[in-house]
């Protein structure tokens, strides 16, 4: 049975190893003169009196299309499979007829979904295995310098590194195979798994991966680094940063000293007055941020620390494993009782 | 061979099967003898192929009970082995080649007869790197068959295999199943649509109407004992109580019945003649046809 699985799958199966060898190729090629680049920078700008900030900014900004491209490949991947590999694995047998002819061999069915989702899902995991780990690789440079404009914790970058590739191609295949076995047509199952598997990759980061854990809040008083700018009389925007590097903020606000949210600090025109005068813009804006402190006004933010990367990975690969096995026990179920 | 020629090599008890709100078959019986050529036959609609591929397994039964050679459908590997099955319009892996699909069933099947399916293949002509996607239909079905028979099953069914075939592929069809009946010791249940598929190949014969098993028997003693009467116009309920009457036509003045007797004809009124398998397949069908249903079909013509 694992040899008519490979028969059938070899065409794609080789393709995929094509497209990743391209890849893998790609970022061969690019990624150590991406490391040589940051190493290069980061020891230059040790010195300087700002830190490296400007330097990672550039670096960043500079590689910014490459970085999101390569990281957009990546989250193509489990959709394209459970859509290619997935979708069309039972459908296209049951639409074609060919099952008829595999049923009545002298194999159980449920021998022969066996050997469909192992070799496929097993192919699937270890493609996006591979693709992850080459962009974790590759990007590493760019994640550290790109801590405070993607957090890892938070969307394109979570998704895109460490195992939980793994766990989203897994799903994405066995929701496929399901969504196939039960339209019994290849290509609306191949349109409907994508359109599922899309609507859970967005409620996953929006609803479930916020509250994998509590979320740490702080109340912390306003330094020159969250306040973005000063705006005509004396409106102050502010950013939530949280002393946490990489930290992935849900959501914050500014309080006024009677702990009432305030959309923004109206600052006195006598404080601004006094900030103006001051001699250099970097004193300036110390003045400003003085003042907002002196008036009570603090900064509160709900976040998860960065050190949650590695328990958000394993718990959110941990969810999409659980899916992926009860929809392939699903599957032999229905197999078994009802296809 | 465990099944015995005695024993039937599918036995129905009121077998249904439903899909969501309608019943494709349903409180069906039936007892097919083993070793014999058994032409299924039955307007479209009838419950034929959902017959067959309960007999092969690949349904279940919503109600009933069916059992294959002795024991329920695909119940086991064993059970599995024992039935060949060629699928209605005959599929296969159009990606795979000829010979893919030869490798295919030496793998899947213990009893497997690779001999007998090379030896096949280069009889057929075919060539073993062709894919199957595409080889013609005639040809497509022959490989399906000679996968089913090289699979060395006690019983081979085959659901309307040559439906879609032209004449003459039909025909060469038909010739290899029935050499390979000749060789082997093989059940076969075979259906159509078309009486004249059975009359070349079958020895054995059932009608299904609605699900209902019209008649079914030996071809022959159905042919010997099935009589066409033509007579003066009278009432076919005074008829001798051993020949039943499966249809019935008037006119004015003359009455034509086709009965069933296993005894001779007496009466001098009647001119009596025998019928040809079409007439008595078409009788059995009419018989049960809703009286509705004729004057519209001829209000269609």
């Amino acid at each position: 049975m694992i040899w008519l699985t490979w028969r059938q799958f070899r065409g794609p199966a080789l393709m995929m190893a094509g497209v990743l060898t391209v890849f893998g190729a790609a970022l061969a090629l690019t990624g150590p003169g991406l490391a040589d680049d940051y190493a290069k920078g980061i020891s230059g700008c040790a010195g300087h009196a700002d830190g490296c900030a400007r330097f990672l900014d550039r670096f960043l900004d500079s590689h910014q299309s490459a970085f999101l491209g390569v990281s957009g490949l990546l989250l193509l991947l489990p959709a394209l499979i459970g859509l290619f590999w997935g979708a069309p694995l039972v459908a296209r047998e049951l639409e074609t007829g060919t099952f008829r002819m595999a049923w009545t061999q002298s194999v159980r069915r449920t021998r022969w979904l066996a050997a469909k989702v192992a070799l496929v899902g097993l192919a699937a995991m270890a493609a996006a295995g591979i693709g992850t780990l080459a962009v974790t690789w590759w990007a590493s440079p760019l994640d550290k310098s790109a801590v405070d404009s993607y957090p890892r914790l938070e969307a394109i970058v979570f998704a895109t590194r460490g195992i939980v590739p793994v766990g989203y191609a897994a799903f994405a295949f066995a929701l496929g195979v399901t969504v196939g076995m039960l339209v019994r047509r290849a290509l609306p199952a191949m349109a409907l798994t994508l359109a599922v598997f899309a609507l859970v990759q967005i409620a996953m980061p929006t609803f479930v991966r916020p509250q994998l854990a509590e979320p740490v809040t702080t109340t912390s008083a306003f330094s020159t680094r969250n306040i973005d700018g000063v705006g005509e009389g004396g409106l102050l925007h502010t950013q939530a940063r949280v002393a946490d590097p990489g930290a992935w903020i849900l959501s914050s606000r500014t309080v006024d000293k009677d702990g009432r949210t305030v959309p923004l600090i109206d600052l006195p025109d006598a404080d601004m007055a006094r900030c103006d005068r001051a001699p250099s813009p970097g004193e300036a804006m110390q003045c400003v941020t003085d003042t907002a402190n002196r008036l009570g006004y603090r900064q509160e933010a709900t976040y998860h620390p960065a050190s949650r990367y590695w328990p958000f990975q394993w718990a959110e690969t941990g969810i999409y494993a659980a899916l992926a096995l009860g929809l392939t026990g699903f599957c032999f179920w229905w197999t078994k009782r009802r296809l | 061979m465990s099944t015995g020629l005695r024993d039937s090599v599918i036995r129905a008890r009121g077998l249904g099967k439903k899909y969501r709100q309608r019943w494709a078959l349903q409180d069906c019986d039936l007892d097919l003898p083993a070793g014999r050529v058994v032409g299924l036959v039955g307007p479209n609609g009838a419950g034929k192929s959902t017959l067959l591929n309960l007999a092969a397994g690949l349904l279940a039964p919503s109600a009933g009970s069916i059992e294959v050679c002795g024991g329920p459908s695909a119940a086991d590997v064993a059970q599995l082995a024992r039935v060949g099955f060629v699928a209605q319009d005959t599929p296969a892996y159009a990606r795979l080649t000829v010979a893919d699909h030869l490798a295919l069933g030496r793998r899947l099947n213990p009893a497997w007869d690779d001999a007998a399916a090379r030896e096949r293949v280069a009889r057929l002509g075919l060539d073993p790197k062709q894919r199957a996607g595409t080889l013609s239909g005639g040809q497509r079905a022959q490989l399906a068959l000679t996968l089913a028979l090289a699979k060395r099953p006690e019983l081979l069914i085959l659901d309307e295999p040559v439906a879609a075939l032209d004449p003459l592929a039909r025909r060469e069809f038909m010739q290899l199943l029935m050499e390979a009946v000749a060789e082997h010791e093989l059940s076969v249940v075979l259906s159509s649509h078309l009486v004249s598929d059975v009359e070349r190949a079958c020895d054995y014969l059932v009608v299904l109407v609605d699900s209902r098993v019209q008649v079914a028997g030996d071809l022959d003693e159905l042919l010997a004992t099935h009589h066409r009467l033509v007579g003066a116009r009278r009432d076919p309920d005074r008829l001798p109580a051993h020949q039943q009457v499966i249809s019935a036509r008037h006119t004015d003045r003359q009455t034509t019945l086709l009965v069933r007797t296993e005894e001779p004809i007496h009466d001098p009124s009647w001119s009596v003649d025998g019928i040809n398998l079409e007439d008595l397949v078409l009788a059995y069908m009419d018989r049960t046809a809703p009286a509705v249903r004729r004057p519209r079909l001829e209000v269609q013509r």
